[in-house]
């Protein structure tokens, strides 16, 4: 029975040292998704967001380490100024019309500063839309995947 | 042609069907014809499910447009190779490699058992077929891979496609989905036969003895699938990481935790009767572990950089992984009587104990990981606000996992069994943890004050020395007794003993990878804008920013910076890192260009032209020392694998110091 209480012991440590590092881990990194109306209504300055849009066309303006966009929600036609301010360069697939996935806080002014950006096209193994008209199946009765 | 392809999934769907009910009627109503009748129809599923797959393959490969998959994935100024890959490059068509892949796996099973397991095989071949059926009907109505592009009633091409995603255009990107899924759909064979032992209730270890090898390949092919991810993920991505607990990756890693906890625990149950309801739970964890990893990177669940497929897959996947939970976990309560452990546990220091808390570790870690990817899932069930955790979280929790994880490489296989001694424990540690302590002293004299890249490096050393020390003492004692040379000795001793000394070979190959994975706390980065003709420096580096050129090919048109590259005024060869747009889907990529070498690695990235000056390029510069030993290591791993597989020269039959089992006894009373 000794054995067992010692095992049990060294057990109840282990998963509580690792439980203990797991919450500070989430707290230091925890990170809210919102919408770009989400953010509109309830600015939470210096929350950790990560919010996502479309990259409005144009709208991509370096200035020296900074870069400054422009991300778009379609069905609330709503927008906001991005400011990159990471210092990794940014994705590849991010550009105009890019799904854009920024990660930081919002400004008191209202603006959106950025420290990391990832950016998508719609579908993993998929071209982004407006590159090419999407050819739907028409023998087919479920949603097109390649929009 | 794309119909007889639909119609052969369809048909593999039917007999899949009617596989798994005659194997299960047959086996309760014990009716050999119905039986026999199941299994043959797993030969037939592989040959239409092959046909169906070179019907996919071959449209691809002749750049048949009519084919809306061909169309979305290929086009024609891509490589015959990447046709070729992207198989599996799409949503519809790496569903169908699972099920080929499925269907190869059945068709050995039934092949290399016809003469075995009477008792077991129905049920197997159950198991099998109804994860067939599954998959059939997923690429039979939900993805199927055959559809046309149709205009009016006319069938139409288009002149060419979209392409192959550029960053799936890469060599490691055109096997790693096939390794990985080898090891994914893999899983289902031990799986398949532990349950099979439940229900038909085996005595013994009949299920591990006749898998062991499955596992341990598909375990192999695993950790390859991991390893060429990152691999992949180190020289395409451009940002000179291997890792980013991206979901993706997360799902990939998953399964492989609770694998490797099961590759360690059988031998408890083998050696000594102990934990046989863990083994059970360990494999179909293992094994939905795999079914989910395919759902979380087929049904866009979770959000990720990698941009999963989104599609309406959920919701299948979710039913039948909870039909299969459900099963399962009836079965195994239900069998409980027939799980009894043999031995109790004695001492905490004993080679028991040290498995125990491998498994726990490892699955502290398996949950951890599934915890933090699952974490926004879970967030908005409970909270009802979407919250993600990022690599911090990741880190903090699986480092110090890691690090304990490698000690106990270190000291598992050299305890006792039953119960070790302090004074015993001391003989056989004192030497390596004396090196242990010298290395870290050594390395803190040089200056290396991290404390984790500390206590690895020095971990590191400790394994080595203890590996080192078992292959010594084994192969002096032959050299000694059958006066061969050493090195002969070592490789006897190997041969004598496979499963324990590639093992050991596995255990090294971890080590090496710690060793450059811990090389991730020094490194540096810089990112300049560079007038071409410039210079600039990292590290001990001199980077000479000489020229940009451009090109076309048919396939993409590059850019490409040429720089030349001293250190400490020594000049060392040219590096050209380079982009790429993609002409069909006009996706910029870069080809980063790296200078590989043992101690460290010098990684360019030509990001772009500056947007304000026409003469500027900006170069994202990189040291990564030791990264390399990440490969170096998982190459030992992968032979050491190998070595387990090769028959030991020895028979060893391990007695169980006390069988107390009523059914070990019933067994022997049987004779």
């Amino acid at each position: 029975m000794k054995t067992y209480l010692r095992f049990g012991a060294l057990v109840v440590a282990i998963i509580g040292t690792l439980a203990w590092l797991a919450a500070s881990g989430i707290k230091e990194s925890k990170t809210y998704y919102k919408t770009i109306s989400e953010l509109k209504q309830s600015p939470d300055v210096g929350k950790r967001v990560r919010v996502t849009g479309d990259v409005l066309p144009g709208t991509i303006r370096r200035e020296g380490e900074k870069v400054f966009f422009t991300i778009h929600e379609k069905e609330k036609n709503l927008t906001l100024s991005v400011v990159y301010t990471g210092k990794d360069p940014l994705p590849d697939t991010f550009r105009d019309n890019a799904q854009a996935m920024a990660d930081g806080r919002m400004q008191s002014d209202g603006s959106f500063q950025a420290s990391s950006i990832a950016a998508k096209c719609p579908s993993k193994y998929e071209a982004a839309p407006g590159q090419r008209p999407a050819q739907q199946p028409l023998n087919s009765s479920k949603p097109p995947s390649m929009s | 042609m794309e119909t007889s392809g639909a119609f052969a999934i369809l048909l593999a769907l039917c007999l899949a069907a009617y596989s798994f009910l005659a194997s299960l009627t047959g086996a309760i109503k014990k009716k050999p014809f119905l039986i026999e009748s199941g299994r043959r129809a797993v030969y037939g599923i592989f040959i239409l499910l092959t046909a169906a797959a070179g019907i996919l393959v071959y449209s691809l490969l002749t750049s048949d447009f009519r084919l809306a998959y061909v169309a979305a994935r290929s086009n024609r100024a891509m490589p015959a190779v990447y046709k070729f890959a992207a198989w599996w490059g799409g949503q519809e068509g790496s569903l169908l490699l699972w099920s080929w892949l499925l269907s190869v796996y059945s068709a050995i099973v039934v092949w290399t058992n016809r003469k075995k397991h009477r008792e077991m095989m129905p049920y197997v071949v159950a198991v099998l077929m109804f994860t067939q059926v599954f998959f059939c009907t997923l690429n039979a109505f939900v993805e199927p891979p055959f559809q046309v592009l149709a205009v009016g009633k006319g069938v139409t091409a288009v002149a060419d496609g979209n392409g192959l995603n550029p960053l799936l255009q890469y060599w490691l990107m055109a096997i790693h989905p096939p390794a990985l899924y080898l090891g994914y759909v893999g899983f289902i064979v031990p799986f398949a036969f532990a349950f099979a032992s439940l229900v038909t209730k085996q005595p013994g270890d009949a299920w591990i003895q006749t898998t062991r090898r499955w596992s341990l390949i598909t375990w192999g092919f695993q950790s390859m699938g991991v390893m060429l991810g990152q691999g992949w993920a180190y020289a395409v991505l451009g940002w000179g990481g291997y890792w980013g607990w991206d979901p993706v990756e997360n799902a990939s890693l998953l399964p492989w935790i609770t694998a490797t906890a099961f590759l360690h625990s059988v031998m408890m149950q083998e050696k000594k009767g102990m934990m046989k309801v863990w083994n059970m739970v360990l494999i179909s964890s293992t094994y939905f572990l795999c079914i989910f990893g395919t759902f979380l990177t087929r049904s866009g669940v979770v959000s990720s950089v990698h941009a999963f497929a989104q599609s309406s897959l959920g919701t299948w996947f979710l039913a039948f992984l909870t039909i299969e939970v459900a099963v399962t976990t009836f079965m195994i309560l239900k069998r409980l009587d027939y799980l009894k452990s043999e031995v109790r546990l004695e001492s905490v220091l004993s080679r028991e104990s040290s498995f125990l808390f491998n498994n726990l570790i490892l699955l502290a870690s398996c949950f951890a990981v599934l915890w933090g990817t699952m974490f926004p899932v879970i967030t908005e069930a409970v909270l009802g606000e979407k919250i993600t955790v990022g690599a911090p979280f990741f880190n903090k929790v699986n480092v110090p996992i890691g690090l304990f994880l490698l000690l106990l490489t270190g000291v598992g296989p050299l305890i006792a069994w039953r119960r070790s001694s302090l004074e015993s424990l001391k003989r056989a540690f004192r030497w390596p943890v004396a090196v242990m302590f010298l290395t870290i002293a050594a390395l803190a004299a040089f200056g290396i004050h991290h404390l984790y890249a500390l206590i690895s490096l020095g971990l590191c050393a400790f394994v080595t020395v203890t590996v080192v020390m078992e292959f010594f003492k084994g192969a002096r004692a032959i050299a000694a007794k059958s006066q061969m040379n050493f090195g002969r000795a070592v490789v006897e001793l190997t041969h004598r003993n496979t499963r324990r000394y590639g093992g050991y070979m596995v255990h090294m190959g971890i080590v090496i990878m710690f060793a450059g994975y811990t090389g991730a706390a020094f490194n540096l980065d810089t990112t300049k804008e560079v007038k071409i003709g410039d210079r600039f420096e990292i590290g001990r580096y001199q980077l000479h920013v000489k020229q940009v050129t451009d090109g076309d090919t048919p396939n993409y048109s590059w850019q490409r910076a040429l720089v030349g590259v001293y250190r400490n005024g020594e000049y060392l060869g040219d590096m050209s890192p380079e982009r790429r747009v993609y002409s069909a889907t006009q996706q910029p990529t870069s080809e980063v260009s790296i200078r590989r070498r043992l101690h460290e690695d010098l990684y360019l990235n030509f990001a772009s032209m500056s947007q304000t000056d026409a003469d500027k390029a900006i170069i994202q510069a990189y040291v990564f020392p030791l990264v390399s030993w990440i490969w170096v290591g998982f190459y030992v791993l992968m032979f050491g694998t190998l070595v387990c597989l090769v028959p030991s020269k020895v028979k060893y039959s391990y007695a169980r110091t006390e069988v107390v089992g009523v059914y070990a006894k019933q067994a022997e009373a049987a004779k």
